[in-house]
């Protein structure tokens, strides 16, 4: 079952997905929202095809961007398989993410409409005039909340919906359709927006397909947000077979033991999620009290899962199959390995990451683009029909993001690695400033770059230092603009709320009266890391 | 300061900020909507509350008005206790 040799048969588009399971399944339930509200293949492809009508008729051409800005709903997927009906690429937005993020990644990748909840109308009515999109949909009954803050263009949910369904772009798709663009952290603390196709999209599916062999009996967790590249398994892979998709909201998503028993009540069978949740789910979700045995598959992907809790979760939960996805957003998932159950009592040390999945051909090499010998650490490349396009306007990125071989384009995960005959890939570590953690990337210099704009500090540097009990932990080193007037600790945790998405903000802050630096007077972040490890002031 | 607070204030400094001095952390500071809570370190602060002071904590009843300060939550405890 693990082994896919044969070649994989080619689905054209993501909409064809679903409106391939409406002929087959029109009356089986599509998607259940977090409200409960439960809409058919057929109902969920008729309210798509009425909404790319809409997006047609309002101007919007293939290739270009549509934005998401909602808590997930019924309404957001069916907004999702609208604009790839257009085909038309969707950016969805962390809507509670600070509001000049959201706007500024609807401006760099100008996008022509918002799908957007009502209570997010600030965020939109505060960008300059000129860089609102053309067209506002609002969801549910937000449109007055919209019109009070100036949208005065705002359409109306319901007005889109009512459009006749009669664009059809099943003619004109193309594999190299953009079909969406997800905002990762930057360096330089801007996002930047990895551009993904149809192609990227539909070969991770296809092969997701052979491995795990849904169908329509299965019921889907839908856990990760839209923005996450992860919600791309749960959506497509579910709709594709004519599976039920059960979306779980921000709120749920973090209670774990309403999570459990929603979990159980709704007898998912396959969950998938990052590895943070289902350590809450062992610890706090009385998972023992409940009956879990429809669930067959845990896939987890976006970080480390510590052993100590993966080892708690498998006795609570024996019977599913375990499985460990590797992949940053670029090329989604491109390594995988099944977990050996029981996990031993005495291990510790993570597990591999695994073989590389069919559609992706795994390269390491060295930091001089040597290739190394079998066991060697180096630096893990992807080629393959799932490496992204590009990113959004970034040429110099996308120069330094591929290298080209052997008539191959290879993207640069930036994860170091090394290869077990038997195990398949090992993870290793990260070659720059970047971490995982809860499943988001996070570039320590972009969480520096948003604790510098407090007035008090004179210098920042962030590390992350392994942690047994949450993967990773974040420290950030300050040295205050006035000595006598050191912020208090609660002030800059405050601080970083407001300025930084909650999953960046650090663990632990500590004053020090000089950061280290090397002899080329650069910020010595392995000293620090050292010394934080060791207890002791840097 | 009542031992219930006291247990709070401490277990809050110890886990979720460290290097502080415990003279700023207040029963009226504001811990979720302030950002010093998020929902993992309220998780793990209901967790706390649950074993330390032999009550159950409903979902509802983890939201902001019992949980975000350490007065409303030594409150919310002593009425947890009292319908013992």
């Amino acid at each position: 079952m693990h082994e896919s040799a044969q070649p994989l048969a080619s689905t054209p588009h993501l909409a064809g997905y679903l409106e391939a399971s409406a002929k087959r399944f029109p009356d089986r339930v599509a998607v259940i929202g977090p409200d409960g509200t439960a809409l058919t293949y057929r109902e969920l492809n008729d309210r798509a095809g009425r909404l790319a009508a809409f997006l047609v008729r309002h101007g919007v051409k293939p290739g270009e961007r549509v934005g998401l800005l909602t808590p997930k709903s019924v309404d957001t997927i069916t907004a999702i398989f609208g604009i790839l009906k257009a085909r038309a690429a969707y950016v969805p937005a962390d809507w509670t993410a600070p509001p000049a993020r959201i706007r500024s990644i609807f401006q760099d990748c100008q996008v022509r409409a918002v799908f957007m909840d009502g209570r997010c109308s600030k965020i939109l009515a505060e960008a300059p005039a000129d860089t609102q999109p053309e067209t506002i949909v609002v969801f549910g009954s937000g449109i007055e909340e919209a019109r009070a803050h100036g949208l005065v263009g705002a359409v109306d949910w319901s007005a889109a919906l009512a459009e006749t369904p009669d664009v059809d772009t099943a003619h004109s798709r193309s594999l190299d359709d953009l079909a969406y663009i997800l905002y990762t952290s930057g360096s330089t603390g801007i996002p930047k927006g990895v551009m993904l196709s149809q192609r990227n999209a539909t070969s991770f599916v296809d092969w997701c397909s052979s491995v795990f062999m849904p169908n329509e009996d299965d019921r889907f967790s839908s856990h990760a947000p839209f923005h996450f590249d992860l919600s791309v398994l749960d959506v497509y892979l579910s709709l594709k077979h004519g599976a039920a998709l059960y979306l779980i909201s921000d709120e749920l998503g973090k209670s774990p033991k309403e999570l459990s028993q929603f979990i159980a009540q709704n007898r998912l069978t396959v969950w998938y999620s990052t590895p943070s949740i289902l350590s809450l789910l062992g610890e706090f979700g009385n998972l023992s009290r409940l009956d879990f045995s429809s669930l067959r598959l845990v896939l987890f992907a976006g970080e480390v899962f510590p052993v100590k809790h993966l080892r708690h979760l498998t006795t609570l939960w024996p019977h599913p199959e375990y499985f460990n996805l590797y992949g940053p957003t670029e090329t989604n998932v491109c390594t995988f390995a099944c977990i050996p159950l029981p996990v031993p009592a005495d291990r510790t040390e993570p597990y591999p990451i695994g073989p590389a999945c069919a559609h992706c051909v795994p390269l390491v090499l060295d930091e001089d683009g040597r290739e190394v010998a079998l066991g060697e650490e180096g630096l893990l490349y992807i080629a393959g029909p799932s490496v992204f396009l590009g990113y959004w306007n970034r040429p110099k990125e996308n120069s330094a993001a591929f290298i080209g071989r052997g008539g191959r384009r290879w993207y640069c995960t930036g994860d170091v690695v090394r290869e077990d005959p038997d195990q398949g890939f090992i993870y290793a570590g990260r070659r720059d400033r970047m971490v995982k953690r809860r499943g988001y990337r996070i570039e320590l210099d972009d969480v520096q770059s948003g604790i510098y704009r407090h007035k008090g500090l004179r210098e920042v540097a962030v590390i992350a230092v392994p942690d047994a009990a949450s993967g990773v932990k974040i420290v950030a080193y300050l040295t205050p603009r006035d000595p006598g007037q050191k912020p208090s600790i609660i002030e800059m945790k405050s601080f970083c709320a407001r300025e930084l998405p909650g999953y960046m903000i650090p663990d632990v802050f500590v004053f020090v009266e000089a950061l280290p630096r090397t002899s080329t007077d650069k910020l010595n972040f392995p000293a620090m890391r050292a010394a934080f490890l060791e207890g002791r002031a840097p | 300061m009542s031992d219930v607070k006291q247990k709070l204030h401490n277990f809050i400094l110890t886990e979720f900020l460290p290097g502080e001095s415990p003279g700023n952390l207040r029963d009226d500071t504001p811990l979720r909507t302030s950002g010093i809570l998020d929902s993992l370190a309220t998780l793990r602060l209901v967790s706390f509350v649950e074993e330390q002071f032999g009550i159950a904590v409903e979902a509802h009843e983890a939201g902001v008005e019992n949980f975000d300060r350490i007065a409303d939550i030594a409150a919310f405890v002593a009425a947890k206790q009292a319908a013992r």
